[in-house]
C-alpha cells in the first residue's frame, strides 16, 4: 500500500470507533423511527407494517396537535427570552470576576451532578400546597389554606429556566471571554461611557453565543417532556407529552414516531436556519 | 495638546506595589518614552495617565487640571494598544469615527476627518474595509488614526510595536516618529525595546521595580547612565568594580581592575560624590581589538578572544583580560578575529563612564 493511500486510510480508521457509535446509536434508531411512522397499529394484533400515510395525516393536520405544537414553541421562546435576560448578567459577571472564575463556573456545573428529574421535582417542595412557601405565608398568618402555585404554564416556564439557565450561561461566557478587554478600554477612550462601550462593542460580539445559548435552550426546552409533567397541570402538556402519550400510555408506535419526527423536522430546521446564519462552531465552543 | 505631571504617584495592587512614588514631568509637545523590561510598572504608569487604573496615591494633572478623578471617557486620550484593539465588528471607517460620534462632531466632517486621518497614516483607501482584511502593520496605522482623530491632549501608546516583526517595526517608528512630529501632540510611550525608546524619544524614563532609575534624553541615558540597571539595560556595557582614587571639578580617577588607574571626566561621573568604592562602565562598542597596539593615548591590555558572534558588519567578541570577562563589539574590517586569537584592546578615558560602587 503507498504511503499516500495509507495515510488517507488513517484518519477513517481512527474514526471507526465514533462512527460506529453515532451509526448504531442515534442512524439506526433513527431510521427505525421513520419507519414506525409508516405502520399502522391495530387494536388487536400486532402493527401492520406497510407504508401509510394516516399517522402523518393526523399529525399534520390534527388542530389539538398544531395547538399543542404552537403552545410548545412559545413556552420554549418565553423560557429562552427569560435565560437570556437572565443568563447574561451572570455570564458577564463571571467573565469580569478575577481570581473565583474557576469557583464561579464549577457552582454553574454543579446542578448538572443532580439529575433533572430530582431538580425538576424540588419545586413541589417549595411551591406545593404543603412546601416551604405556603408552610412559611400560613405560619406567619398571612394566608390561612395554601395557595395553589403549581400545575400552570408558569411553573412550567420556571421549571425550565432552572434547568435551562446553566447552557445560556455557559454559552454567553464562553463568547464574552474571548472578547479582548482592550476594546472596552479603547472604546472608554475614546469617549463612550462604560455603558456606550458596551453597548457598541462587547454586546454585538458577543451575539453569537447569545444566539447559541438561545438555540441550546430553544430545542431542548421545545423537546422536553418531564418538566410539563412534573410542573404542569392538563392543559400544559407539550409536544413531547404527545410522543410519550402515544408511545408509553397508548403503546402506538407508528403514531409517536409520526409525531416524534414532525418535532424533529420543526426544531431541526430551526437547527439549520442557525446554522446557516453563525454557523455550528459557535455552538460547540460553548459545549466545550 | 497638554503637558503631563505625576506628582507622588504611588500603585499598590493588595501588598505588591507596581509603582513607587514617582514624580514626572512632560512638557507639552513632547515624545517621552517609559523604557523598562516587563513588570517595571512602565504600563501601569500609562493606564493610571489613561484612566484605567487609579493611583492609590498621589496626582495626576494633565494641562494643569487634576485629572484623579475625572473618568476616562473624559480625558480626551488618545490610547493605542500592543495588540491594535481595532473593533473587528466595524468597518475601519467606523473604527476612526468611533470617537468623533461622542464628540458631536457633524457627520460632513465626520467624513472630512477620517479621510484626512487614514491619509495621514498613509492608508487612504482601506475605510470600507474590515480590520481583518489588513496586515498587523496596517491595523496598527488605523489604531493610530483611530486615536489621532479625536485630536488627543495627549496620545499614549503601550507597545504599539511589539506586535509587528522586525522589519515592519522600524519602518512604523520612523512612521510614528514622522506622524507625532506633524501633529506635535503630546506623546507617552511605553516600551521594553531600548533601540524604539532611543530612535523616537525626546526623553526616556528608565524603570526598573516600579522606580525611575534615570530621566535624560537619549544620549544622556546612554552615554551616562545613572545606576547600573541603566547601564546594563540600555545596551552591553562592561562594568568594572574598583575604587575612586581622586575625585575633583574635572573628574575623576578610578582603579580598576585590566586597565588600572582611568581618569573620568567630570561629566561622566555626575553620580559620584567622592572618593570610595565606585564601578566603571564601558560600552562594549567602545572596546577595541586591535592587532598591534594604537599609537593615540588609549589604554591598551592584552587579551584573548573566548568567543565570536557573528553579526554581518560587526562581530560581537567575549574576551578575557586577566582574569577578568569583557565584551566588546567591533565594526569588521577585512575579516573578524578568530576564536582564541591574541589580541590588543583599547579604551579612552572620554569613553568611560563612572557610577558610585
Amino acid at each position: 500500500m503507498s504511503v499516500e493511500a495509507r495515510e488517507k486510510r488513517q484518519p477513517w480508521i481512527l474514526l471507526s470507533p465514533a462512527l460506529g457509535a453515532v451509526t448504531m446509536l442515534l442512524l439506526v434508531p433513527l431510521i427505525f423511527i421513520v419507519v414506525y411512522s409508516f405502520w399502522l397499529r391495530s387494536a388487536t394484533g400486532p402493527d401492520v407494517v406497510g407504508f401509510h400515510l394516516d399517522n402523518w395525516e393526523s399529525t399534520l393536520t390534527d388542530p389539538f396537535y398544531r395547538f399543542i405544537l404552537f403552545n410548545t414553541l412559545k413556552i420554549a421562546a418565553i423560557t429562552t427570552v427569560i435565560c437570556a435576560l437572565l443568563g447574561y448578567p451572570a455570564a458577564y459577571f463571571i467573565t469580569r470576576s478575577s481570581g473565583n472564575k474557576m469557583l464561579l463556573l464549577l457552582l454553574l456545573m454543579l446542578p448538572f451532578w443532580i439529575s433533572y428529574i430530582i431538580r425538576t421535582m424540588s419545586w413541589i417542595n417549595i411551591l406545593g400546597s404543603s412546601g416551604a412557601v405556603n408552610t412559611f405565608l400560613m405560619s406567619i398568618g398571612l394566608i390561612s389554606s395554601p395557595i395553589q402555585m403549581l400545575y400552570n404554564e408558569v411553573t412550567v416556564i420556571l421549571g425550565l429556566v432552572h434547568f435551562l439557565l446553566p447552557f445560556m450561561v455557559l454559552n454567553i461566557y464562553v463568547s464574552l471571554d474571548g472578547i479582548d478587554t482592550n476594546l472596552e478600554d479603547a472604546a472608554t477612550s475614546l469617549g463612550a461611557t462604560r455603558w456606550q462601550s458596551f453597548l457598541q462593542v462587547t454586546l454585538p460580539l458577543s451575539l453569537p453565543g447569545l444566539a447559541a445559548g438561545g438555540l441550546l435552550c430553544f430545542v431542548l426546552g421545545a423537546g422536553t417532556y418531564i418538566t410539563p409533567l412534573v410542573l404542569g397541570g392538563p392543559q400544559d402538556a407539550m409536544f413531547a407529552n404527545l410522543v410519550f402519550e402515544a408511545i408509553i400510555t397508548q403503546l402506538n408506535w407508528p403514531l409517536g414516531s409520526a409525531l416524534s419526527m414532525a418535532l424533529l423536522l420543526v426544531l431541526g430546521s430551526l437547527v439549520a436556519i442557525y446554522n446557516r446564519f453563525l454557523g455550528m462552531s459557535q455552538l460547540t465552543k460553548g459545549l466545550g | 495638546m497638554s503637558s503631563v505631571q505625576l506628582d507622588n504617584i504611588v500603585k499598590r495592587f493588595g501588598a505588591f506595589t507596581a509603582v513607587e512614588k514617582t514624580s514626572l514631568s512632560i512638557p507639552e509637545g513632547a515624545f517621552v518614552t517609559l523604557l523598562g523590561p516587563s513588570g517595571c510598572g512602565k504600563t501601569t504608569t500609562l493606564r493610571m495617565i489613561a484612566g484605567l487604573l487609579d493611583p492609590t496615591e498621589g496626582d495626576i494633572i494633565i494641562g494643569g487640571r487634576r485629572v484623579n478623578d475625572l473618568p476616562i471617557h473624559k480625558r480626551n486620550l488618545g490610547l493605542v494598544f500592543q495588540n491594535y484593539a481595532l473593533f473587528p465588528h466595524k468597518t475601519v471607517a467606523e473604527n476612526v469615527a468611533f470617537g468623533l460620534r461622542y464628540r458631536n462632531v457633524p457627520k460632513a466632517d465626520i467624513t472630512r476627518r477620517v479621510q484626512d486621518a487614514l491619509d495621514l497614516v498613509q492608508l487612504p483607501d482601506v475605510g470600507a474595509r474590515y480590520p481583518k482584511a489588513l496586515s498587523g502593520g496596517q491595523q496598527q496605522r488605523i489604531a493610530l488614526a483611530r486615536a489621532i482623530v479625536i485630536e488627543p491632549d495627549v496620545l499614549l501608546l503601550d507597545e504599539p510595536l511589539s506586535a509587528l516583526d522586525a522589519n515592519l517595526r522600524e519602518d512604523m517608528r520612523v512612521e510614528l516618529k514622522r506622524i507625532q512630529a506633524r501633529i506635535g501632540v503630546t506623546t507617552v510611550f511605553v516600551t521594553h525595546d531600548q533601540s524604539e525608546a532611543l530612535a523616537m524619544s525626546d526623553q526616556i524614563v528608565v524603570m526598573s521595580d516600579g522606580r525611575v532609575e534615570q530621566v535624560g534624553a537619549p544620549q544622556d541615558v546612554y552615554n551616562t547612565p545613572a545606576s547600573e540597571f541603566v547601564a546594563r539595560f540600555l545596551g552591553a556595557s562592561n562594568i568594572l568594580g574598583g575604587q575612586c582614587v581622586a575625585h575633583g571639578a574635572d573628574g575623576a580617577t578610578l582603579e580598576v581592575p585590566v586597565f588600572g588607574k582611568i581618569a573620568v571626566p567630570a561629566a561622566k561621573a555626575p553620580h559620584l560624590q567622592g572618593q570610595g568604592p565606585a564601578k566603571l562602565v564601558i560600552r562594549a562598542e567602545k572596546l577595541f581589538l586591535r592587532d598591534t597596539p594604537p599609537q593615540d593615548g588609549a589604554i591598551t591590555v592584552p587579551a584573548t578572544v573566548e568567543a565570536v558572534d557573528y553579526q554581518g558588519q560587526s562581530a560581537r567578541y567575549f574576551l578575557r583580560a586577566g582574569d577578568t570577562a569583557l565584551q566588546a563589539i567591533n565594526m569588521i574590517e577585512g575579516r573578524p578575529f578568530d576564536q582564541g586569537a591574541q589580541v590588543h584592546l583599547s579604551i579612552h578615558p572620554h569613553d568611560c563612564a563612572a557610577l558610585p560602587g
